[in-house]
C-alpha cells in the first residue's frame, strides 16, 4: 500500500470517527463507544501488513482496527444502531465488532482477552500448517493482565505466527502509564523477557508503523515467530464517549497540544503534498469518504431493529 | 431529621470514615483516584488520606487481588475496587481458591479482612460482558460474605461493618443505584452482616429481593395494593449469609412466596431461597412459590433486545397474581421500541 492509499485509510477512519461522535448525540446509538480519533495511523498501518487471508482481533477500541482490516462500515455502524443488520445482530454493539468474511475475528472490551484468542488462532495456523498470520491490537493498559504475558510466553514458546500490536496512548482510563508501570522499563521491554522480539515505534508515523509490521508479518509468515510493537500514540478524545475529557483534569493541555501537533493525518498529508500529490485529489477523497459514511448511516437508521424472538437465540450452536 | 444523602455519597463517607478510623485501611482500585472517582465514591479520599492509602493499581485485577490478600495476612484492611463484576472475573481463582479458605484451609492461624467492592451493570448498551449479575458465584462459595444493600442509610452501615469484619467480603453495589437519594445517618454506624430488612410490611405475600431489584418488588407492591394485596417486601440486604428466619418468619404468615433477583434463573439465588421455604415449611405454602429474575441467555446489547431482557415491576405483579390464581395479561408485560428502558433516570446521561 502506498502513502496515498494510507491516507485515504486513516482519512477514513477519522471521518468516521468523526461521524459518530456527532451523530451520538441524536442518542440513537444507545451504547458506549471507544473512538480512536489521534490513533488513525497504528490501524491503517498495521492492517496495510496484512493479506486479505490474515487475521486481526482487538478490544474495546478497536473501530478502527476493524475498517483498516476491511470490516464492513454498513455492519459496523448498524451494530452500534443496535440493529438486525448489525455486524452482531445487535447483540454486541460498538465494543463487540466481527467481520468474518475481512478476517477481523472479533473484539471484546474486557482488557487483553482476546490476546490469548489470537494467540489461539495462530497455533490453530500452525496446527493446520496454514500460512495464515494473526495480529493482536491491544492497548499499553493490556500488557499489564497476566493473560497477556501468560498468551506471549506460549507464542515465544511454539514460535507462532503472531504479531503483538500494542498501541500505547499513555493511560488506562484516565489512569497514567506513571501509576501502573515503573518508569524504568518501557512497555515493550516485557516482550524481550519472554524471548520475543521487540520494538518501539512512532505510532503516529504510519509509513513506519507499516515497515515494522511488515517486517513482523512476514517473519511470522516464514516460521520466525512472534514479534511485539508497541507504537506510541495519543487519544484525542474521551475515553468513553463522543467528547472530549481534557476538562476534567487528569491530562494537561499541554501534553493534549502536543500530541495534537503530532497529527497523524496532517503529517501524511505534508509529506504527500511535498512528493507532489495535488492538494485537490486528498480533498476529493474526503468527500467520496463522507459519501460513504452518509450513505452508510443512512442504511443503518434504516435498518430494522432485531425481533424480540431473536433475543433467546444462538445460545448453543446446532 | 433526615439527612438526604445519594447512594454514591454514602459509600464516600463510610470509605472516608474508615480510613480516618483506622490506620490498616487503605484503598486501591483503577481509577480510585482518578476525577471521575468510581462513580463518586472515592472523590477526594486520595488528597485528604495521602497517596500511600489510597492508590490507583495496574489493569491487572487478578494479581492485585492476590495482593490484597497478602496485605490483608499482613495486618492491613485493604478494600479493593472494580468498576464492573466482570472484569472481576479475571481474579475469580484468587478469590474463591484463596481467599474464601486462606482462614479455613491453614485452621484459623491467619484472616483476610478483604473488602471487594464490585459494581454490576445495566443500561445503555452495556451488553453481555458489562453487566452480569454474579452474585450467587460468590454466594456459592464457602469462606465469601457476599452483601447488595439498596438504600443509601444500608450502603454506608453495610460498607463499613464488611470492612471491619475479618473475612472476605464481596460488596456489590448496582450501578443505578448509585444516584438514588435517602437518609443516611451522620458519623460512624454499622448495620450487620447477615440480617435482611423489612422494607414494607403485608400480610397476603412474600417477595424477596436484594439490590436494585427491592426497588422494583416496592413499586409492585404499590400496584398490587391497588388489586387489595397486601404485599410483605423482605430486602435480604446480604445474601451469604442468608437470613432465612426473616423469609421463613414472614412466609410463614403469608403462606405465598415471590423471588425478585437480578441474575439469570437457573442455579441462582432464587432456587436457593424457595429450597430453604420449602424444606423448612412446604405445608405452609398456599402456591408454589415464584421466580422473577433475567433470562437464561446473555445481556444482549441492542436497545431492542435489553428492554425486554430485564425483569420489572410488571413481572413481579404478574408472579403475584399468578398466585392468587388471577389472570395475567401476558402482553401487556412486553415493552415495545416507541420506549427505552435502558436509563435509571433523567440524569443518567451514559455512555457508562
Ligand atoms: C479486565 C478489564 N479491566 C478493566 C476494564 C475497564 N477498562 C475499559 S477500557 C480500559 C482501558 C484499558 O487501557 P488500554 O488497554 O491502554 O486501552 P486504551 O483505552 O488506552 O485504548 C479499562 C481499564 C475492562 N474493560 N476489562
Ligand atoms: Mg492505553
Amino acid at each position: 500500500m502506498d502513502l496515498k492509499q494510507l491516507y485515504y485509510e486513516m482519512l477514513r477512519i477519522r471521518r468516521v470517527e468523526e461521524s459518530i461522535a456527532t451523530l451520538y448525540a441524536e442518542q440513537q446509538m444507545r451504547c458506549p463507544v471507544h473512538l480512536s480519533i489521534g490513533q488513525e495511523a497504528v490501524a491503517a498501518g498495521a492492517a496495510a501488513a496484512l493479506k486479505p487471508g490474515d487475521q486481526a482481533m482487538s478490544g474495546h477500541r478497536s473501530h478502527a482496527h476493524y475498517l483498516a482490516k476491511g470490516g464492513s462500515l454498513r455492519a459496523m455502524l448498524a451494530e452500534i444502531y443496535g440493529k438486525a443488520t448489525g455486524c452482531c445482530g445487535g447483540k454486541g454493539g460498538s465494543m463487540h465488532l466481527v467481520d468474518l468474511a475481512a478476517g477481523f475475528m472479533g473484539a471484546v472490551p474486557i482488557v487483553g482477552s482476546t490476546i490469548p484468542i489470537a494467540v489461539g488462532l495462530a497455533f490453530g495456523a500452525q496446527l493446520q500448517g496454514s500460512s495464515r498470520v494473526t495480529l493482536a491490537f491491544f492497548g499499553e493498559g493490556a500488557t499489564e493482565e497476566g493473560v497477556f504475558h501468560e498468551s506471549i510466553n506460549f507464542a515465544s514458546l511454539k514460535k507462532l505466527p503472531v504479531v503483538f500490536v500494542c498501541e500505547n496512548n499513555f493511560y488506562s482510563v484516565y489512569s497514567p502509564l506513571e501509576v501502573r508501570q515503573p518508569r524504568h522499563r518501557e512497555v515493550f521491554q516485557q516482550a524481550i523477557g519472554h524471548g520475543v522480539e521487540s520494538h518501539q515505534a512512532d505510532g503516529n508515523e504510519v509509513a513506519e508503523v507499516l515497515r515494522l509490521t511488515q517486517a513482523a508479518v512476514e517473519k511470522a509468515r516464514s516460521g520466525g515467530g512472534p514479534t511485539f510493537i508497541e507504537f506510541k500514540t495519543y487519544r484525542w478524545r474521551e475515553h468513553c464517549g463522543p467528547g472530549y475529557d481534557n476538562d476534567i483534569g487528569y491530562r494537561t493541555p499541554e501534553e493534549y497540544e502536543h500530541w495534537k501537533a503530532l497529527c497523524p493525518l496532517e503529517r501524511t498529508r505534508r509529506q504527500l503534498l511535498a512528493a507532489g500529490t495535488a492538494a485537490a485529489e486528498l480533498d476529493t477523497m474526503q468527500a467520496r469518504i463522507d459519501l460513504e459514511i452518509a450513505e452508510a448511516a443512512a442504511f443503518a437508521k434504516a435498518s430494522p431493529f432485531p425481533t424480540r424472538e431473536s433475543a433467546t437465540q444462538p445460545l448453543f450452536a446446532a | 431529621m433526615n439527612r438526604i444523602r445519594k447512594y454514591h455519597e454514602a459509600l464516600l463517607e463510610a470509605t472516608d470514615l474508615c480510613l480516618a478510623r483506622d490506620p490498616r485501611v487503605y484503598l486501591m482500585g483503577l481509577g480510585v483516584p482518578d476525577p471521575k472517582g468510581i462513580f463518586g465514591t472515592t472523590l477526594g479520599l486520595q488528597q485528604k488520606h495521602g497517596a500511600r492509602r489510597v492508590l490507583d493499581m495496574p489493569t491487572a485485577e487478578n494479581g492485585m487481588t492476590g495482593v490484597a490478600i497478602g496485605t490483608a495476612i499482613a495486618g492491613m484492611r485493604p478494600i479493593l475496587t472494580h468498576q464492573r463484576l466482570d472484569f472481576a472475573l479475571l481474579a475469580m481463582e484468587q478469590m474463591v481458591n484463596q481467599a474464601a479458605k486462606w482462614h479455613y484451609m491453614f485452621g484459623g492461624q491467619m484472616r483476610v479482612p478483604l473488602v471487594i467492592r464490585m459494581i454490576l451493570g445495566r443500561g445503555w448498551g452495556q451488553g453481555p460482558q458489562h453487566s452480569q449479575s454474579l452474585h450467587a458465584w460468590f454466594a456459592h462459595v464457602p469462606g465469601l460474605k457476599v452483601v447488595m444493600p439498596v438504600t443509601p442509610q444500608d450502603a454506608k452501615g453495610l460498607l463499613i461493618a464488611s470492612v471491619e469484619d475479618d473475612n472476605p467480603v464481596i460488596f456489590l453495589e448496582h450501578r443505578w443505584l448509585h444516584n438514588i437519594t435517602g437518609h443516611v445517618p451522620e458519623g460512624h454506624y454499622t448495620v450487620p452482616i447477615g440480617p435482611a430488612r423489612i422494607a414494607r410490611a403485608g400480610k397476603d405475600v412474600t417477595i424477596v429481593a436484594a439490590s436494585y431489584m427491592v426497588l422494583e418488588a416496592l413499586r409492585a407492591a404499590e400496584l398490587l395494593a391497588a388489586d387489595g394485596i397486601e404485599t410483605e417486601v423482605i430486602d435480604l440486604r446480604t445474601i451469604s449469609p442468608l437470613d432465612s428466619d426473616t423469609i421463613n418468619e414472614s412466609v410463614s404468615r403469608t403462606g405465598r412466596l415471590v423471588v425478585a433477583d437480578l441474575g439469570t434463573k437457573s442455579f441462582g439465588i432464587s432456587g436457593e431461597i424457595i429450597a430453604r421455604v420449602v424444606e423448612a415449611q412446604l405445608a405452609s405454602l398456599k402456591a408454589p412459590p415464584g421466580r422473577v429474575s433475567a433470562p437464561d441467555y446473555p445481556t444482549p446489547t441492542s436497545p431492542a433486545l435489553a428492554n425486554n431482557y430485564y425483569p420489572r415491576a410488571p413481572h413481579i405483579v404478574a408472579a403475584v397474581r399468578r398466585q392468587f390464581g388471577l389472570p395475567v395479561d401476558e402482553a401487556s408485560l412486553m415493552v415495545d421500541n416507541s420506549i427505552w428502558l435502558d436509563v435509571p433516570d433523567k440524569s443518567f446521561t451514559g455512555p457508562f
